[in-house]
């Protein structure tokens, strides 16, 4: 008896870890991929994962697998190499940087069709029953940066606005509350680096930090160049934190609903909020350029950015189905004015950006990278 | 004198009694605090996800019209699959509701139904050719904006401006109701289908065998060298030995690593060495497997250790070999305590999220993992994806996923207590 299951015992455990250790020595031998793989900006997500839906019930074929990990997060993983262990596509919510198209080089990632898909405001707004607001980059950098620029050119002081007013005598005489995204949020970046930033660049001596880093970059003073970098960008970027500006969480809807019950309150948040609750709120004047689908789309509304996509070549004929993907994705049933992403938020190209980059990207047409 | 000491003892002993009472009550009153919170967790989950539980449907008599599909009751199954089906249902629309004029009004009759009716219709058509040229009655899923409306969530009475569904769209809905085209059903759909980013087609089975096939590598892989390496460190390792001690200390310290920390190692072993691939159930398994692996050791040693040295004595005494005593007496002995530290440590890597997101799998998956190498997402990911979606109907679906969630967990620790209730044995 004790013998008995004394041996069984011996045996099945054994047995047990060997097949365990089996099925991770096969995945070794995994190196095909029948579904394609999409990386990169989580402000790209909701739009790539509609078209990735839609792909995937239209074709039949296996539905896209798409993971938030940031432009540049997705731009590393996308530039490791060739290999099928690597993404085929990235989103971004910039172009490709120059630093990082070369990285896609140097590891051998030649080809890379550039896909514009469209554009994406950030929307300064308040509540309906409040009076639109009319604002500049720059009173914007004033009224929200930690630091702002004293009398004297190099100085910073600890921000001192209170009320509107004081940043700029031609707004209300209210107190400056703003609720906003936290610093995690890709909405948060783009808002610090086209409203802050260039609202700051408007005060000439933090201007002059830049073309200083720039120009000792050209010099060969690597070091110098990074800090006068850093300093300009922490000048630039850095939120205050005495209240004034109030992280309100990810939640954009959340931001809509508080605005309605405050509103003296600005609050920042993706323009498709705006366009779903326009019943709400309405968008503020930034330079006195007012958002809507035009402006955004035609570049004119300051606190826009560009959205992109970008294909590894190489991975065209060994992952089925990106051909058909882009194809999806450049169909005006899709990316049009009337398409199915602009319910979703996403601010179309022109017509005729449209049917260029539709021809390039159906093409395979890789991108060569100009110098600015 | 005396009679003054019994009154000191009277008066202490009173004292003593009103001291175990008040430390009853604390006892009850943390009891009731612990209780209240998770009654009020309980309520609130419950409270905003059963409704996700019903979903409405929109039934619609589509005319078949081979002459709009371009396809005949012969044609091939391609000819089929391609064919523009997602015209009949906007025609049917069009008919049932010709008053929409402004575009903004058409493109809102068109949303009605859910996108997926096209598909729907488009796979019974496929199914049944002969269908071609017929009209027949369908049940489309109503879009997320209209059942959230049918669930009582959109008052009517508010001004137009401040709801999402306008009078236009008010009207077709009583309309509709009228007929008996809407109604609510059980929600199907969220136990069949995999992750969607249209609310009313997102389902849990995704996530859930995803799960499922992740918690089966973690168990395949960390119980049996948890257990043997409890067996041999309580069993057979040497004494007072250096290396022994160092083993020990880096168990339990790693049983303290924070989750994300095993995500990086299993990135960079497992992923970049190895090549396993990313977003898999069986790299997310091994990642897991890591985390568990302490838990398991370090509850297996403790129920080693609980076994009486009597029965290994005896067994000993009666000429077994240290093997035979180690794997016929005291390991089914400990099984029991044994069951349980892995069943907790499992309970644990099921409701992990951080390892994942080095690995790939907090990501975008639509459909349901049919292996371990298939790309899928597991429960948590599910959930916190959930939380994040703008569309409004997503908010009871968080709650009925973790409504699911916590089931998954109490059928584990119903097996548990299985296992445990068999493997128990008195000495």
């Amino acid at each position: 008896m004790l013998n008995k299951r004394d041996s069984k015992n011996m045996k099945a455990l054994p047995l047990m870890i060997a097949l365990s250790l089996g099925s991770v020595v096969a995945t070794a031998s995994a190196n095909s991929r029948d579904h394609i793989d999409i990386v990169g900006s989580s402000t790209v997500y909701p739009f790539s994962t509609v078209v990735a839906e839609t792909y995937g019930k239209k074709t039949g074929k296996k539905t896209p697998k798409i993971e938030a990990t940031g432009s540049g997060g997705g731009m590393k993983l996308f530039c490791a190499g060739n290999g099928i262990e690597t993404p085929d596509i990235t989103n971004a919510s910039r172009r490709i940087k120059k630093s990082e198209f070369d990285s896609c080089q140097k590891n051998g990632v030649k080809d890379i069709i550039e896909v514009q898909i469209g554009f994406d405001g950030i929307a300064i707004a308040n509540a309906k029953s409040a009076p639109k607001m009319e604002l500049s980059t720059k009173d914007l950098f004033l009224a929200l940066a930690k630091q702002v620029p004293g009398e004297k050119a190099g100085e910073l002081i600890e921000n001192p606005y209170k009320t509107w007013k004081q940043v700029n005598s031609a707004l209300p005489d209210t107190k400056i509350e703003v609720l906003g995204p936290p610093p995690t949020s890709g909405t948060r970046d783009a808002f610090a680096e086209l409203a802050l930033e260039g609202g700051c660049n408007k005060v000439d001596w933090i201007k002059q930090l830049k073309s200083d880093s720039k120009a000792a970059k050209k010099a060969g003073d690597k070091e110098k160049s990074t800090e006068l970098k850093n300093k300009h960008k922490e000048i630039c970027h850095t939120v205050r934190e005495d209240g004034a500006y109030v992280e309100a969480g990810e939640n954009d809807n959340l931001i809509v609903d508080k605005l309605r019950a405050n509103p003296k309150a600005l609050g920042i948040f993706g323009f498709s909020f705006l366009d779903q609750n326009s019943d709400k709120v309405q968008g503020s004047q930034i330079d006195g350029i007012d958002v809507n689908f035009e402006t955004v789309a035609d570049g004119s509304y300051p606190v826009s950015r560009p959205l992109y996509f970008y294909v590894k070549k190489s991975h065209v004929d060994t992952v089925p189905g990106i051909k058909e993907f882009i194809a999806e994705f450049t169909d005006e049933d899709t990316w049009g004015e009337e398409g199915y992403l602009t319910d979703k938020g996403l601010i179309p190209l022109s017509d005729e950006k449209r049917a260029a980059m539709a021809e390039s990207a159906n093409g395979l047409i890789p991108l060569v990278f100009e110098a600015e | 004198m005396s009679t003054h000491n019994t009154d000191k003892i009277k008066a202490k002993l009173k004292k003593r009694y009103a001291k175990e009472r008040r430390f009853r009550a604390y006892g009850i009153a943390s009891l009731a605090i612990s209780f209240l919170f998770l009654l009020t967790l309980m309520v609130n989950i419950f409270s905003t996800g059963l409704p996700a539980f019903q979903q409405s449907y929109i039934k619609l008599d589509i005319h078949i019209d081979a002459e709009v599909l371009g396809v005949t009751k012969a044609s091939d199954r391609e000819a089929l699959f391609s064919a523009n089906y997602s015209k009949l249902v906007k025609g049917t629309l069009k008919e049932m509701f010709p008053d929409a004029k402004t575009r903004k009004e058409k493109r809102a009759r068109n949303k009605l139904v859910s996108n997926s009716a096209s598909y729907d219709l488009r796979d019974h058509v496929i199914e049944n050719p002969e269908l071609i040229g017929t009209t027949q009655s369908f049940w489309f899923l109503a879009k997320d904006d209209v059942d959230v409306y049918m669930k009582g969530k959109i008052d009517r009475n508010l001004p137009e401006d401040d709801r999402r569904i306008k009078d236009f769209q008010l009207t077709w809905i009583d309309q509709l109701q009228e007929e008996g085209r809407l109604e609510k059903r059980f929600n199907t759909t969220f136990f069949t289908s995999g992750d969607s980013r249209e609310p009313e087609q997102a389902g849990i089975k995704g996530a859930l065998i995803g799960s499922l096939l992740t918690m089966l590598v973690t168990m395949a892989l960390s119980f049996p060298i948890g257990v043997l390496a409890a067996v041999y460190l309580e069993e057979f390792a040497p004494q007072n030995n250096r290396w022994v001690d160092i083993i020990e200390i880096n168990i339990n310290n790693l049983a303290a690593v924070p989750s994300i920390v095993f995500g990086l190692l299993g990135l960079a072993v497992f992923i970049a060495l190895f090549g396993v691939p990313r977003s898999a159930p069986l790299v997310g398994g091994l990642v897991l497997t890591l985390m568990t692996l302490p838990t398991i050791i370090i509850a297996s040693r403790a129920a080693i250790k609980s076994v009486p040295p009597s029965i290994r004595e005896a067994a000993l005494g009666l000429g077994a070999s240290k093997v035979q005593t180690t794997f016929g007496h005291v390991v089914p002995l400990a099984m029991p305590g044994i069951l349980t530290g892995s069943i907790i440590g499992m309970a644990q890597a099921l409701g992990e999220t951080a390892p994942l997101l080095m690995i790939g799998m907090v990501a975008f998956v639509a459909d349901v993992p049919q292996g371990i190498l298939d790309p899928a997402t597991v429960m948590p990911v599910q959930i916190y994806l959930w939380s994040d979606s703008p569309e409004r109907a997503f908010t009871e679906r968080t709650s009925a996923a973790i409504m699911v969630l916590l089931a998954f967990l109490v059928v584990m620790n119903f097996i548990a207590v299985m296992l445990r209730k068999k493997f128990e044995r008195k000495w």
